[in-house]
């Protein structure tokens, strides 16, 4: 098993379309398998994120919220 | 906001009643357009700003995405500092009366002489917005291509110096319509 790295895109404070861009942005210098972590305040970014994941095929592995800060956890394809 | 791209096809009567209407979720993960053409004409500050979140958003999600630039739509790439475009009067005139640049786009309604513009841009900044210059540079970073309307250069008297750098080369109609015939959905903001 390789060893995963886990990166992390903090999007909190900013509204559509940074959170995704940011994302796009930080997993394209990912290898694939590798996890990466985002934080965003956005409540839109729940749908978007959602949507993101199936246009790309970056897989949403995990998603929750807390304290009106909404956490993602993707896998780059 | 109008779309140039043909509705996609019916479902076949015949089938309708065996087959039911594909769920939300299914039509959802189908994916049928890999690339998306946004003609941007009105220029307005509102306008330019969806166009640019929407082709950011795009390129984000994988797409080639393109923006061809025509008419209004020009102003908001003539570069800083250049504060009158055009050779002949009329052409000084056009750029007197709308100033050019993206930092000072004026709204389609409620522009109130810059008071519009000035409370979207300020809310836009207490909300985590990034503003369309911001958006302009992430377009570029991100290879969006901007494609400039040959007609409107000439018309508006405008050339390459004026505008800020990074644009494709000049084109026309027919290479937009070369798109849409291809089945690239196009978008006239």
């Amino acid at each position: 098993m390789t060893v995963e790295t886990l990166r992390r895109v903090d999007a909190r404070g900013l509204s559509c379309p940074m959170p995704i861009i940011r994302t796009a942005r930080a997993i394209a210098d990912m290898q694939s398998g590798e996890l990466l972590e985002v934080l965003a305040t956005d409540p839109g970014s729940t749908k978007d994120f959602v949507a993101w994941s199936r246009t790309t095929g970056h897989e949403l592995v995990e998603e929750s919220q807390e304290d009106g800060i909404y956490r993602f956890l993707l896998r780059r394809k | 906001m109008t779309t140039l791209a043909p509705p996609p096809p019916a479902p076949v009567a015949d089938d309708a009643r065996t087959s039911p209407a594909p769920a939300a979720e299914e039509v959802a993960t189908r994916r049928t357009a890999d690339e998306l053409l946004i003609i941007l004409e009105s220029g307005d500050l509102e306008r330019t700003w969806g166009t640019l979140i929407l082709a950011t958003s795009a390129a984000a999600s994988g797409m080639k995405v393109s923006i061809f630039l025509t008419f209004w739509g020009f102003y908001p790439l003539v570069k800083p500092g250049v504060r009158i475009t055009g050779v002949n009067w009329m052409q000084k005139m056009l750029s007197v009366l709308n100033r050019p640049g993206i930092e000072h786009l004026k709204m389609s309604r409620l522009n109130f002489a810059g008071m519009g513009p000035w409370m979207a841009r300020r809310l836009a900044a207490d909300h985590g917005v990034a503003s369309p210059a911001e958006l302009v540079d992430i377009a570029e970073a991100m290879g969006v291509r901007l494609i400039p309307c040959q007609m409107t250069m000439d018309m508006f008297g405008l050339h390459r110096e004026d505008l800020v750098d990074g644009l494709e080369e000049p084109a026309g109609a027919a290479t937009v319509l070369a798109k849409i015939a291809n089945g690239v959905p196009a978008l006239f903001i």
